[in-house]
């Protein structure tokens, strides 16, 4: 088990916004979230990545497994497309890049400055950057923004590549990515406003 | 680690990236102060450790805030805290590249800019020490600082206003060395505690910048 969370609150800014969350990953599984904007998939993404902790509720989250995807790239204009994947591949122990530059169709901007790729080259690259993490566990927020059709195909073969290869992710979309994934609407979770011992101070931390 | 530091002293000597702009402050701050004061000679020469470690300072305090901010900005400090790397080695090694990049320019070009305040012959040495051995505390403070103002949009004043009481003791110990240098005096006493504050700041302080940094990345 890859990530397992039972009766999960969390909390943006300290005001709660999603609570009894209960969900669990293993090898080979994807798990879809769904919610309007500002429902918390967001929130519940980070807290996973372990960027925040959990207001209640256990999450475990098994040891160095995640790999982050936020909606920042996390990319250096100013450096070449092959510059900043290899950087990303030493920062997690891996050496080679060719697959993620194949996987991504990235292969003709590999000398490219990022700063000067379209917003959704930049994208690829940052999507690209899961493959040399070699991490089991993808959490993904809205993955594909910018991407157009061909490119969102070329992402979602990537998942189920991933997938196959004992893989999971944890993914925020609002299109649909053709995967046979299970959905978790966090629409019904949306937390009720009351007092959370901690809470108040929470908010200006 | 090793490829975080490249990442950095790449990119501070590619376009924008600002290498070279706190030497450049230091050399004009350096060649100001004696149309500031007026050219006696005496006088330059009394107040030569003062200004040069004075203007080091303000040429380091210049590049503080991109330390942790750009990469703040375009998503590289949360897909790092997420990486196998420690934060706490993260931090030490942005303080690292700054020193590079900033710290050992002014080191190297002190010397050469106190011919032009008049300091006296015995006053180089004692003044390279100085600055050697402190300017690596004024990065891993200004770390320290970019750590608490990281993710607040135009904190570089409010940044400048947190570090400048933390570069104190720094000032008074490091300008006191080359003061005594200078003048012939003997030096140890104040080298020694500026040592020991430069140590002290940087087996301690990554600590604390990983600390506030995990809050503000909440």
């Amino acid at each position: 088990m890859l990530v397992k969370a039972s009766d999960l609150a969390i909390a943006r800014g300290g005001v709660p916004v999603l609570e009894g969350l209960s969900f669990a990953l293993g090898a080979g599984e994807a798990l879809i979230l769904r919610g309007p904007n500002g429902a918390g998939k967001t929130t519940l993404l980070r807290t996973v990545a372990g960027l925040q902790p959990a207001l209640s509720g256990t999450l475990e989250v098994a040891e160095e497994s995640v790999a982050y995807a936020a909606h920042a790239d996390g990319l250096k204009s100013m450096l070449t497309v092959t510059e900043n994947l290899s950087f990303w591949a030493s920062v997690f122990g891996q050496s080679s890049i060719e697959a993620a530059l194949d996987r991504f169709n990235l292969r003709s901007l590999a000398d490219r400055q990022a700063g000067t790729l379209s917003a959704g080259q930049k994208r690829r690259l940052g999507l690209a950057r899961l493959l040399v993490t070699g991490r089991p566990l993808w959490v993904l927020d809205e993955p594909t923004v910018s991407l157009d059709t061909a490119s969102v195909q070329l992402f979602a073969a990537a998942v189920r590549a991933h997938l196959a290869g004992g893989g999971a992710a944890l993914i925020a979309t609002h299109i649909d990515l053709g995967l046979e994934a299970r959905v978790l609407d966090v629409t019904s979770h949306k937390a009720v406003h009351r007092d959370i011992p901690g809470g108040f101070e929470e908010a200006f931390l | 680690m090793i490829a975080l530091l490249r990442r950095d002293l790449a990119l501070a000597v590619r376009a924008g990236g600002g290498f070279g702009l706190g030497l450049a402050f230091f050399l004009i701050v350096v060649v100001l102060v004696p149309f500031g004061v007026g050219p006696e000679t005496p006088l330059l020469t009394a107040i030569a450790p003062g200004v040069l470690w004075l203007g080091a300072l303000l040429a380091c305090l210049l590049s503080l805030d991109r330390i942790l901010a750009l990469d703040w900005e375009d998503g590289s400090l949360d897909l790092m805290a997420t990486s196998p790397l420690p934060l706490e080695g993260v931090v030490t090694i942005k303080a690292l590249a700054h020193w590079v990049t900033t710290g050992l320019p002014l080191v190297l070009a002190a010397p050469v800019l106190g011919v032009l305040l008049n300091l006296p012959g015995p006053g180089y040495p004692w003044l390279t020490l100085s600055l050697a051995l402190g300017t690596p505390a004024l990065s891993v403070l200004g770390t320290f600082g970019a750590a608490l103002t990281v993710g607040l949009k135009r904190g570089g004043l409010l940044l400048s206003l947190l570090v400048l009481p933390l570069y104190v003791p720094t000032l008074i110990f490091g300008a006191e060395v080359a003061r005594r240098g200078a003048a012939g005096l003997d030096p140890m006493t104040p080298l020694l505690m500026l040592a020991g504050i430069t140590c002290g700041t940087i087996a301690l302080l990554p600590f604390a910048s990983a600390a506030v940094l995990r809050m503000n990345l909440r």
